[in-house]
């Protein structure tokens, strides 16, 4: 009895949009970890997170396409530009409303949001370009279904991303310091620690991680300054998804979303349009009925 | 030799004035009280120390001036803090709270040698490393604050209220603790505490505070066993 071709195909096709799925998904996870990571300091979204990103994004495209440096070359430099401008951004505009309400740190990052688009439009324009992906576009067959290099690319470079996030906030002692300085300021400083440069470190961090994201999905659509605005959106889904503080709960969120919108986007009808609405009717709905998240880290108290 | 000297220190909660001009020294390798009621500005005069609050006057650690400093500098120069509260941090692991202590320190094998130093004293320490120290009991906490600012290897050794909020048992210990680091690692330590008779019997000299000012200063043993000094100012 030989298997329904039917049947064959669309397992293959199921399979074929879960890879897809995880692989944005991916990118989803890493644009939420620098949200979070701003979050945890400083208990504020960065909502400029997405067009910082964008803008780096930017660059990137420009040395790749202008000053024909390969991908892989252009990839490093990128993210250090954006680590070196996150710190740069952090002492000159966050620092002097470090203390003032979070409305008006959330503002100042609305702002941002505001400046990077403008700049990224007035430099590069509002026409569309195209980023040349530094994967195969052949597919491989694993298992007798064909698999986008591309993707298991995609999947790849943010597993490492997100593994040496984890892997330096863990093991180091930055890193240790990083955390301490976030959850303790006051107890921190007591200990020698230089607070405010652990939090500019924090934006630099961030502003690295959104760079990879931003220069991650430009190859796999089309680059113009709205680039990261639907992204930033489906970040935000995963960090709520995974209960805001956590970063294992952003990946998960991240991976989560990513495949949610692959197979509600290719399997149900008529939702391929509404993957924006979709985002927001997830992050309502956990609000609604699990604030604390899918994850949703733990806060142990002796009481 | 004095390591630690204030003179007519002034620290403001913003218009609010909590020290009005109080000095005194804490000589190298001495225990020194500051007693005295709630709001007689006992921590005020620790965060004034370690430049959390607003300072005038004169504030000199091992001869150069700190007044104005920031907090971190002051850290870096050789005190440790623990503040009210003990600053635990609590949702990381007991060995990461000792390794804040010292992540400022370079001396790899140093860093080990007072870590296996701390684990020997506190056994309990090294069993629950890889706990959250929220889980803790006061007393615990009391310790791990302690044995973190032991890991920065200060020269002098500012505690606030080591005792509160502690059963009496606890208390004992802690106090002997504060002793022995005083006479095996020589650390000079400056205590305020609420507990009058078991911080006498711990320092070498002692100031009461009332609002503000300096009202008696004298050895430990001539403040516990001046009778004056104990009803009026110390309550027993």
């Amino acid at each position: 009895m030989g298997t329904d071709p039917l049947l064959a195909a669309s397992v293959q096709g199921v399979l074929q949009q879960l890879v897809f799925g995880l692989a944005t998904g991916g990118i989803y996870a890493s644009l939420a970890l620098a949200l979070i990571l701003i979050y945890r300091a400083m208990e504020a979204i960065n909502f400029a997170q997405g067009e910082m990103a964008t803008f780096t994004t930017f660059i990137a495209w420009t040395l790749v396409t202008q000053v024909h440096l390969s991908y892989w070359i252009v990839f490093p430099i990128t993210v250090a530009v954006a680590i070196g401008g996150g710190i740069a951004i952090e002492r000159i505009i966050i620092r002097p409303v470090e203390r003032a309400p979070i409305l008006t740190v959330v503002l100042v990052t609305l702002g941002l949001f505001a400046v990077f688009n403008g700049l990224s439009g007035l430099i590069w324009g509002y026409t569309i370009k195209t980023f040349p992906t530094p994967f195969p576009v052949r597919p491989v067959f694993i298992g007798g279904v064909a698999i986008g290099i591309q993707d298991l690319g995609l999947i790849a470079v943010s597993l490492v991303l997100l593994l040496a996030i984890y892997l330096f906030f863990s093991r180091t002692r930055l890193g240790l310091m990083m955390r301490s300085s976030a959850l303790y300021p006051e107890s921190s400083r007591l200990l020698g620690v230089r607070v405010g440069w652990m939090l500019a470190l924090g934006w630099g961090l961030s502003a690295g991680v959104g760079a990879v994201s931003g220069m991650l999905i430009a190859p796999i659509t089309v680059l113009d300054p709205n680039l990261m605005q639907a992204v930033l959106l489906y970040a935000f889904t995963a960090a709520v998804l995974g209960g805001i503080e956590s970063p294992l709960g952003a990946v998960v969120g991240g991976l989560l979303v990513g495949v949610l919108l692959a197979l509600v986007g290719t399997y149900v009808p008529g939702l391929q349009d509404l993957r924006l609405v979709l985002g927001f009717v997830v992050i309502i709905g956990v609000l609604l009925f699990r604030p604390g998240g899918l994850v949703g880290r733990a806060h142990v108290t002796r009481v | 030799m004095a390591l630690l000297e204030l003179e007519d220190v002034v620290a403001y909660y913003g218009a609010v004035p909590a020290l009005h001009g109080i000095s005194f020294t804490v000589e190298e390798g001495s225990i020194v009280a500051i007693l005295g009621a709630n709001g007689a500005g006992k921590t005020t005069t620790l965060r004034a120390i370690s430049g959390m609050v607003k300072v005038g006057g004169g504030l000199r650690f091992g001869g150069r001036s700190i007044a104005g400093r920031s907090t971190e500098e002051v850290a870096r120069l050789g005190i440790a803090h623990v503040p009210e509260g003990r600053g635990t941090l609590s949702q990381l692991t007991l060995l990461e709270n000792l390794q804040m202590g010292s992540c400022l320190r370079h001396d790899r094998r140093g860093i080990d040698e007072d870590l296996k130093r701390i684990h020997e004293h506190f056994p309990w320490m090294r069993q629950r490393s890889g706990q959250v120290a929220a889980l803790l009991s006061g007393g615990e906490q009391q310790m791990l604050a302690i044995a973190r600012a032991l890991m920065m290897r200060p020269r002098l050794l500012l505690l606030d209220e080591p005792s509160l909020g502690l059963a009496p048992t606890v208390v004992q210990s802690i106090f002997r603790i504060i002793r022995t680091i005083n006479q095996e690692q020589g650390v000079t330590i400056l205590l305020v505490e609420q507990n009058a008779r078991t911080a006498l019997r711990t320092a070498d000299r002692a100031y009461v505070l009332e609002v503000g000012t300096i009202a008696v200063s004298g050895t430990g043993d001539e403040l516990a066993r001046d009778e004056s000094v104990r009803r009026s100012y110390l309550g027993y």
